[in-house]
């Protein structure tokens, strides 16, 4: 067998193309390209939305239309046309009141070669998927068991609809119209996205997922996802990304609220798998994502992100410690290959007596790509006894990446124990020579390595997300993780 | 008139004082441009986050002193490190003070600024060093703009300076609120070695700043040692910016003891020019009351083999404020290079804030680069297990301060100076103890 040295891994990470850069022919009912008042208004009616939803939209974009496209990350990128996207592009086979079988063949072939088969996610892996392709949701299984419950988990675009006092009670609760540039774009132009309502005490008895597509070209993705977790409720929630070859960057500007109330556990889990442009830094997704959870007296938010793709990356999971005991996780592995740069971390944010929070940040810098943590902790004067513990690795391979450490730490509470710390290294000679020693070729070193690295965040994975996971490392670090 | 359009007009006035035929002076009027163009440094900037020098630059400072103030020795005795037979440069309100320096042009030079921007034979060491190591910024410009006074120490090829030298500066309040720019100049040649303490004292009520400037070069195995103790008036801000150029197999090392001072900001850079390189930032901040101390540290590796330690302790009560923003850059060539950053606190009062921020940004693959920042309390069970021994309260915090922070003092190479250091510490932390053990 030949030897497996660090210089073809790198080399074949250099050359790896993305598997999953096919793209679907279906027709798309698609918008002009461009945005003003009237094409807000014009999705708001597309989406038969109430006048209280229109209106939310409108003084969203009014306030968009007076902001700033912020630039402190530490990514280089040309900023997008925002009059060159559609922002509306529904596939014309989706229709929310067939049944499965009568899905479009093309879009299950779609999710087949995904691996992401809607009925073997129902059959085989008990997990009901809300399935976003371009915006519009079209099928959704598991309705019925959930309503059961009295679980909701649909479409946002239904929840406006049917559940209407719900969602206009927490949209823009956590995350306001006004927080940022994308957050105040995506409140007004986002097409669809999930809604998911747990009651008083239920524990959801199974893992909600959605997965998200970016398929038609030249359309922006804006989800709106919003998770309310009632007192004493239990959710798991997995958000899986994935996206075809495209040659222009495309934008996806999502925001995910999650609201635990008291007593509530919220455990949201992605792994995002955008385009991250080919070996020569052309083309790839845009992912700007504003993601926060806000978590009331003993509740518990966790996050959970595997991130592989898309050429810029900029997100940062939050949580908002609000309530006496709550408890804040992140967990995070970010992949950065080629060209890829990802600026992602986290902010926890303690404001209530006795709040804990954990970060645990993987980075893995392969190529020519840039990767950065940046995290807040904040303390406030008021948040007795809280408790903080972040560690950021990375791990770099090769000497045309860069890995980056942003965090700040801020204390305004002497009861306050806050521990940081963070590394950075390559795979150890000495390492590779120890398994060597041992019998263990170079590749399942290497391999041994990653995973090492890495299994902190992936054991925090859900059982049927673990595998999916396990997938994307492999299209990013083939032949590095057994 | 806001400080920023007063010191603008005032160049005119200043030029009238200094030689304006030289090429400093060319420095000076292109600085003065930038100055205008960047202007005093905002929150707005990412690296003045957690500082703002609005409550420092709202007084209505004198800019040049009027006239000389004579200081009796004995009145003053106990801001030097007087049990050590050391070279002094001392200026009063910005003035060279004769009668209380002692400098010296054997073999080395230990002078003064004034002397290197005039005189002639100053000149072939100024033409390749001055104002080539500090990187331009308002506050830096600003000091270049009005550079007149200072430090300069030369130590040529393969020699030490004997005995460390101690620049200290004196404000009398003699201009009621008064403005400084000393602008210091270190240069060590090839395997010279040299110690310095550096501290400013403000010996009256009213308000001063000082926006000083130091540029440190070490030439090839050069060893330079830097101590600077900042234990002023509740009525003294201070922003330090020292750059370091180092080459090869050189190490630095600079000191930082802030005890005191109303906002001091110290920004320290290192830039590491050659291989086998050591540089080391260390700090111990013990503050209370309404002080604010601001560690912006830079450290960036240029070359292969170097290394880098920086250990930063803090200890916060009342309402003072901490900030800590170091940065390490691991350029893309320079492998195998060990980065280690640290800062510790512990917070002692509600109303006590740090503010943190220990960013690497690394772009070589074969490093070891790790940072690590705490933020606690003292340990309850170690000083239940004081008291329990009969160790009261106060005296028993203390230890544990003194314990928190003692790996930096270690570091201390002058025994009078680490002396004198103990003794404010013990002062700081109220007790009597003998820590000099």
């Amino acid at each position: 067998m030949s030897k497996f040295t660090e210089d073809d891994l790198k080399k074949e990470l250099e050359t790896k193309e993305y598997e999953y850069g096919f793209y679907t022919d279906i027709e798309s009912d698609t918008f002009p390209v461009g945005l003003n008042e009237d094409v807000v208004r014009a999705i708001s009616a597309k989406k038969n939305e109430p006048q209280w939803m229109t209106d939310w939209r409108v003084d969203a974009f009014r306030i968009w239309s007076e902001m700033e496209e912020p630039e402190w990350a530490n990514v280089h990128y040309t900023k997008p046309d925002f009059q060159a996207i559609s922002y509306y592009s529904a596939p014309k086979a989706a229709d929310p009141n067939k049944s499965l079988d009568d899905v479009d063949p093309d879009l299950l072939e779609m999710y087949r070669k995904l691996g992401i088969s809607v009925d073997e996610q129902k059959k085989l892996q008990n997990v009901a998927v809300d399935i976003v392709v371009d915006s519009v949701s079209v099928a959704t299984t598991f309705k019925k068991t959930l309503a059961e419950k009295g679980i909701i988990f649909m479409p946002i675009s239904e929840a406006i609809q049917e559940h209407p006092e719900l969602v206009k009670k927490y949209i823009g609760s956590v995350v306001p119209k006004t927080d940022n540039f994308y957050a105040a774009l995506n409140s007004a132009v986002f097409t669809d996205g999930s809604f998911c309502y747990i009651p008083k005490g239920v524990k959801c008895p199974m893992e909600l997922s959605t997965y998200f597509r970016i398929n038609e070209g030249g359309t922006g993705q804006f989800e709106r996802t919003l998770v309310v977790a009632d007192e004493s409720s239990y959710v798991s929630y997995l958000e899986g990304c994935t996206a075809p070859s495209r040659d222009e960057n495309q934008l996806h500007a999502a925001v995910v609220e999650l609201i635990a109330l008291d007593d509530a556990e919220i455990k949201y889990s992605t792994v995002q798998n955008w385009f991250p442009g080919n070996a020569e830094g052309k083309g790839g997704v845009f992912n700007f994502v504003t993601k926060r959870g806000l978590c009331e007296n003993n509740a518990k938010i966790s996050w959970t992100q595997v991130e592989t793709g898309s050429a810029v990356t900029w997100k940062y999971p939050s949580c908002i410690l609000k309530g006496n005991n709550s408890i804040g996780e992140f967990y995070s592995i970010a992949v950065t290959n080629n060209f890829q740069q990802a600026d992602t971390g986290t902010k926890m944010i303690h404001l209530g007596k006795n709040t804990k929070s954990t970060i645990i940040s993987k980075g893995i810098s392969a190529g020519k790509s840039q990767n950065s943590y940046r995290g807040l902790v904040q303390i406030s004067p008021r948040a007795e006894n809280a408790r903080n513990f972040s560690q950021c690795d990375s791990l770099l391979m090769g000497n045309e990446c860069g890995a980056h450490t942003f965090p700040y730490i801020e204390v305004k509470n002497k009861s306050a124990q806050i521990e940081h710390e963070a590394t950075t290294s390559k795979i150890g000679e000495d390492q590779i020579f120890y398994c060597n020693q041992r019998g263990i070729d170079t590749e399942k070193a290497i391999a041994l390595i990653v995973n090492g690295f890495s299994k902190e965040v992936l054991n925090k994975l859900p059982m049927e997300f673990a595998v999916e996971a396990q997938k994307l490392l492999e299209i990013s670090l083939e032949g590095s993780v057994g | 008139m806001d400080l920023k359009e007063k010191l603008v007009s005032s160049f005119l006035a200043f030029e009238a004082t200094v030689d304006t035929s030289n090429t400093i002076h060319d420095l000076r009027t292109e600085a003065i441009k930038s100055f205008e163009a960047y202007g005093f440094p905002s929150k707005k900037l990412e690296a003045w986050k957690y500082t703002s020098l609005n409550s420092v630059l709202k007084n209505d400072f004198s800019l040049f002193p009027k006239s000389e103030v004579a200081i009796e020795y004995k009145d003053v005795k106990q801001y030097f490190i007087n049990d050590i037979d050391s070279y002094k440069i001392v200026f009063i309100d910005g003035i060279y003070s004769s009668h209380l320096s002692e400098t010296t042009h054997d073999k080395i030079d230990v002078c003064l600024m004034s002397s290197a921007f005039t005189q002639s034979r100053f000149k072939p060491v100024m033409d390749v060093y001055y104002n080539t190591i500090v990187k331009e910024d308002g506050l830096t410009a600003l000091n270049t703009a009005f550079a007149k006074e200072g430090a300069y120490i030369y130590i040529p090829k393969n020699e030490a300076a004997a005995k460390p030298i101690q620049i200290v500066h004196f404000s009398t309040g003699a201009d009621n609120e008064a403005m400084f720019q000393p602008r210091n100049l270190i240069v060590a040649e090839d395997n010279a070695e040299v110690t310095i303490i550096e501290r400013h004292q403000n010996l009256s009520s009213s308000e001063v700043f000082t926006n000083s400037v130091t540029e440190i070069y070490a030439g090839k195995n050069a060893h330079i040692d830097y101590y600077k103790i900042q234990n002023d008036t509740n009525k003294s801000s201070l922003v330090d910016n020292t750059f370091t150029e180092q080459h090869d197999s050189s190490v630095c090392a600079v000191h930082t003891f802030s005890f005191g001072g109303k906002i001091t900001r110290n920004n320290l850079n290192f830039f590491q020019k050659g291989q086998g390189i050591d540089s080391i930032l260390n700090g111990v901040t013990i503050l209370e009351g309404k002080t604010h101390v601001d560690h912006n540290t830079l450290v960036e590796h240029l070359e292969p083999n170097c290394e880098s330690h920086q250990d930063y302790k803090g200890i916060f009560d009342e309402k003072s404020t901490g900030v800590f923003n170091g940065k390490i850059i691991v350029d893309q060539i320079a492998q195998k290079t060990n980065a280690f950053q640290s800062n510790n606190n512990v917070l002692l009062s509600d109303k006590a804030t740090v503010n943190s921020k220990p960013q690497l940004e690394i772009f070589a693959d074969d490093v070891k680069c790790s940072h690590g920042c705490t933020i606690g309390q003292l340990d309850e069970s170690a000083l239940f297990y004081m008291r329990s021994r009969g160790i009261a309260t106060k005296e028993a915090k203390a230890l544990l301060m003194y314990a928190f922070a003692n790996n930096v003092l270690e570091s201390v190479k002058v025994p009078q100076l680490k002396n004198r250091i103990n003794k404010l510490i013990a002062k700081k932390l109220g007790v009597n103890l003998g820590f000099d053990v």
